[in-house]
């Protein structure tokens, strides 16, 4: 007679003088039944359970300004330091970590309409009082002010018209202002050394391209939005577009797309090359999209429109926001910012308040351990995995609206559902039927070389 | 040289020295032959790893034509490929290897007795046969609990025992002084059920009376779904219940409508309940559907006890004709049968495939009976005087319990159960901390019953009905749509193989009855009773008056 038995010793299995006991493992599906079912209901717990821990808001910077908050600068070479800029013309520098103020400054007269740090971290406002301040690195400020109430600035550039824009050059001494033309200016020098103008006589914004260094974006109250070179000082294309565009945002990693904040309730996502349509757009807002930022990683995007929400867009996704955040007192929001580590978004609105968001409202920023990572990555595939079923669908798509936005969205639903209606009536009755234009060829009038 | 040969009529004949082989070209003949012995066996690992840990067929990825899908689905196959792989190649880390027992020479297995076996093995393993001997209140019903730790013994006249018997400790022992019909442990070894003479009841691990569940009364059958956590009970009334044990609710009610149920069990790959009858129907139960969702006709009498093997392929069913039946759970067809001196009593089919039938006083255990008929048993074992009433395996041992009229008895049969356990899943060394997490973990990701269908995998699977299919009718209307779509037989009068004859016999699977059997049933005696000049049903022929005390006959 030959006979085995399994006789499990239990030294192997329950280790003396050890606290963690071995987990022997048996990758037999026999052993491990109802693994789809098992799985979705994980699936399911991750989606609830995400929608549970979905805590945006933060809080707010200080106490705000006593204006509307019109601009950021973020300076992307320092994570915790952001410059606000308001309505009544004054200038606050924050800390990030303790969300407190460093220090305040009556920097102009009229509404501080944009800001921008250049490369060597000096803070340039421009204002509605026609004047563009250069202010010092925030750290010898910071020196100065503890000695005495008044900073002044280092240096002040006089213009003829309200500046409505500025941005800085990535690596050179240059910044360029946008109010009826656009000035290209030398910090140096008191005037600008070129014009550039192409149709408008308003410019609303202009921004650098961070990557392509010498490339220009502006828009125009005339529906333009225009793109200049700077080593030729010539405007390159013009897109006139249905609408008037309010703001432009060039996208970090991908140096020929830019968003732009449209008018008509949506953002647009353009290439430069191929401006004869749009490469994604951007819906959900009911209201113009006053101010648009991309994540520094390029892949997210913020948009906060009139409608005093804001929302984040997955780039790469489909055209629909994955995320709205809003609050029962924010106001209209006039600017909105993601800071340097991709995290946190920033936004600032007519109530005077800047508040702090978290770019992923679920997510938390404490250290995590091995376990706790990986199981947010299992449970993340699993999301991902069952992101069709209807229940999660439901769960992971579900918002609570404000009613007067729930309202507008239906209101505005129904308005774009009748005009599609009228428009395929006509095309039935018509004798030659034009072609339908694409969604994302609609905002193109017309491009110019 | 040629031509000189071929004028005298010679043949050049080849020489008869073996050419000369060099060295390098032998070389170059066992390199290839080693590459190609080894591609070969990387091919045959492969197969074996898709065969065991694929996840089902292929997609043919390249017939896909929409690109995003596509390369979506390549991944997807490209990641269960590389995970049946791995997985197969772990199994170089498990450490146990499952048990065996041999005969050498003139032996037989089924010769070996309980005394010889243990008498080979060491002293800790011939510890785990074991006899108690309780006269008093028996026949016992037993369970084991899911990791196989512990034991919970019933009698008949009210002994419940519960206790660790691998370390002989007794957790409680119950006198409840009335008639037990069936005991269960549930989710885990803290809980269990007993269903007692009027009322099931829930004790705890200390014996205290948790809950009375007065839903279900008089319950001859219980069986938990540990992944569900649903209790299920079977009671003299016919009426299945499923209770759950987690929130508490009774989940539904369903009426077998085939009177008091000799027997049931559970598949444990898709928490389908199995429930034998008296009229020797076995019917699949889930908890969504108010009628079975097959009907198996499986023996001329009561289906005295039913198993179903770990991988839910195989159905072991004992009729009341001393015959034990395997069926295909796949297609609902008999694959062998067995007959057994008198009828058995209870079955059981161990993790790897062991079947184990107690009738009379006799236990006999087979092996490798399911898929191939076996000649002789494996192993036999008598309990003199003592009916057996309930045969159970250990879950992760290679025991067999044997609950009988005089008590219990543990016996050795080697090779019966998984040697290798997964700790995640259930862990028969675990301490408190981990039998409380493991509870925690079974809690989150309790299954709905709403999920309970005979394909385990339908969920995330793409539902192919049509909307208003899905929106308005229930699935059982669906298919009985379905179904009369797909019956068009042409009426045709003439000869006896009429096309619905040739139907009914080329389909085969007569012990199935389904709505598509009944309704061609329906059709044939329509017919018949056509042919012979009669009213369409027996109904008609009765009239109004009479016929609503008409009833078919039973099946």
């Amino acid at each position: 007679m030959k006979v085995k038995t399994i006789s499990r010793s239990s030294s192997t299995y329950v280790p003396q003088g050890t606290t963690s006991a071995p987990v022997p493992r048996n990758l037999n599906p026999v052993l491990h039944p109802f693994e789809k079912a098992r799985e979705y209901t994980r699936a399911l717990n991750a989606t609830k359970l995400n929608r549970m821990f979905a805590k945006p808001f933060l809080g707010q910077l200080g106490n705000g300004h006593v204006d509307g908050v019109y601009s950021f600068a973020v300076d992307p070479n320092v994570l915790n330091r952001v410059a606000s800029g308001s309505g009544d013309g004054v200038v606050k520098l924050w800390e990030m970590t303790d969300r407190s103020q460093i220090y305040a400054i009556k920097a102009h007269d009229g509404i501080v309409k944009d800001m921008c740090y250049n490369n060597d971290g000096m803070l340039l406002t421009c204002a509605s009082d026609q004047k563009v301040k250069l202010w010092d690195n925030p750290s010898k400020l910071e020196e100065n002010s503890s000695q005495n109430g008044t900073i002044p600035p280092v240096m002040t550039y006089l213009g003829t018209n309200s500046f409505n824009s500025i941005t800085c050059h990535r690596y050179d001494n240059a910044f360029v202002t946008a109010s009826s033309s656009i000035g290209v200016w030398d910090i140096s020098r008191t005037k600008p050394t070129t014009t550039l103008s192409w149709g408008s006589d308003s410019i609303t914004t202009v921004r650098f391209n961070p990557t392509e260094t010498s490339i220009l974006a502006s828009a125009g109250t005339d529906r333009s939005l225009v793109f200049y070179d700077l080593r030729l000082s010539t405007p390159v294309t013009k897109l006139i577009t249905t609408m008037c565009t309010n703001c432009i945002s060039w996208n970090p990693m991908e140096p020929f797309n830019l968003a732009v904040g449209n008018e008509d309730h949506n953002a647009y996502i353009f290439d430069m090359r191929k401006l004869d349509k749009a490469l994604n757009v951007l819906k959900d807002h009911v209201a113009a999209v006053m101010d648009i930022c991309y994540s520094p990683t390029g892949q997210e995007l913020v948009t906060g429109s009139y409608d005093r929400t804001l929302r984040l867009y997955s780039v790469r996704e489909h055209g629909h926001s994955r995320d709205i955040y809003h609050t029962k007192r924010m106001q209209r929001i006039f600017s909105v910012a993601f800071t340097p580590d991709a995290r946190y978004v920033l936004s600032g609105s007519d109530d005077g308040n800047i508040r702090l968001w978290r770019a992923k409202a679920s997510e938390r920023s404490h250290v995590r351990s091995t376990r706790e990572r990986m199981k947010l990555e299992y449970d993340e595939a699993l999301k991902k995995r069952y992101a069709h079923m209807p229940e999660i669908r439901r769960i992971a798509r579900h918002r609570h609206i404000p009613s007067t936005i729930k309202k507008m969205s239906d209101t505005k639903r129904t308005e774009l559902a009748s005009i599609k209606r009228k428009d395929e009536n006509r095309r039935k009755n018509e004798r030659n039927m034009v072609a339908r234009v694409p969604e994302r060829q609609k905002i193109v009038l017309k491009s110019v070389q | 040289m040629e031509s000189d040969d071929e004028e005298i009529g010679a043949v050049t004949v080849a020489p008869s020295r073996p050419t000369k082989v060099d060295a390098k070209t032998m070389l170059q003949k066992r390199h290839r032959e080693q590459a190609e012995a080894e591609e070969t066996a990387v091919q045959e690992f492969q197969q074996k790893a898709f065969e065991e840990y694929g996840r089902g067929a292929r997609v043919p990825v390249k017939t896909i034509k929409a690109k995003r899908l596509r390369e979506n689905m390549k991944r997807m196959e490209g990641k269960f490929r590389d995970g049946a792989l791995q997985a197969k190649a772990a199994e170089l880390l498990l450490e146990e290897t499952p048990g065996y027992l041999e005969a050498e020479g003139l032996e037989k297995t089924y010769h070996f007795t309980q005394k010889a076996i243990q008498q080979e093995l060491d002293v800790g393993t011939a510890k785990k046969g074991f006899e108690l001997k309780l006269p008093t209140f028996g026949p016992y019903c037993i369970d084991y609990s899911r990791t196989g730790t512990d034991l919970l013994i019933g009698g008949r006249k009210g002994h419940v025992a519960a206790f660790d018997w691998r370390a002989s400790s007794l957790h409680t022992e119950l006198q409840l002084n009335e008639t037990i019909r069936d005991v269960k442990w549930l989710h885990n070894s803290q809980f269990f059920a007993v269903s007692q003479k009027k009322y099931v009841y829930i004790y705890d691990l200390k014996g205290i009376e948790i809950h009375c569940l007065k839903k279900h009364i008089e319950v001859t059958n219980m069986e938990f779904l540990p992944y569900h956590f649903l209790l299920a009970t079977v009671g003299n009334a016919g009426y299945l219940k499923y209770q759950d044990t987690s929130t508490g609710n009774l989940v539904c009610e369903l009426n077998t409508k085939m009177g008091t149920p000799s027997s049931m069990t559970q598949n444990p790959q898709n928490a389908i309940l199995h429930v034998g009858h008296a009229k020797g129907i076995v019917t699949l139960w889930s908890p969504n559907v108010t009628t079975p969702l097959v009907k198996v006709l499986c023996h001329q009498g009561p289906v005295r006890a039913i198993a179903v093997d770990r991988e839910g392929t195989y159905m072991a069913t004992v009729g009341q004709e001393s015959l034990v039946s395997i069926w295909d759970n796949r297609m609902y067809k008999k694959v062998h049968s067995y007959t057994t001196p008198a009828p058995a009593k209870s079955i059981h089919i161990s993790d790897r495939g062991l079947l184990a039938v107690g009738w009379g006083s006799h236990t006999v255990v087979w092996k490798d009976a399911i898929r191939t008929k076996a000649n002789s048993p494996y192993l036999q074992h008598h309990t003199p005087a003592n009916a057996v009433e309930d045969v159970r395996f250990c879950p992760f041992e290679d025991v067999l319990g044997v609950g009988h009229a005089g008590g219990f008895e543990s016996i050795i049969v080697p090779g019966s159960g998984e040697a290798n356990f997964d700790a995640l899943e259930l862990n028969p060394f675990e301490n408190k901390k981990q039998r409380q997490e493991a509870e925690v973990k079974m809690l989150l990701n309790k299954l709905q019953p709403e999920m309970i269908s005979l394909d385990q995998n339908a969920i995330g699977k793409i539902d192919r009905r049509r909307p208003e299919e899905k929106d308005q009718e229930s699935w059982q209307e669906a298919e009985k749509k379905r179904i009369d779509e797909k019956i068009k037989i042409k009426d045709r009068q003439r000869g006896k193989n009429s096309a619905l004859r040739r139907y009914l016999r080329k389909t085969g699977k007569k012990n199935i009855i389904d709505e598509k059997r009944l309704k061609l049933e329906g059709l044939k005696e329509k017919r018949k009773r056509l042919a012979q000049g009669l009213a369409e049903s027996k109904r008609e022929e009765l009239g109004p008056a009479v016929s609503r005390f008409y009833r078919p006959p039973a099946r």
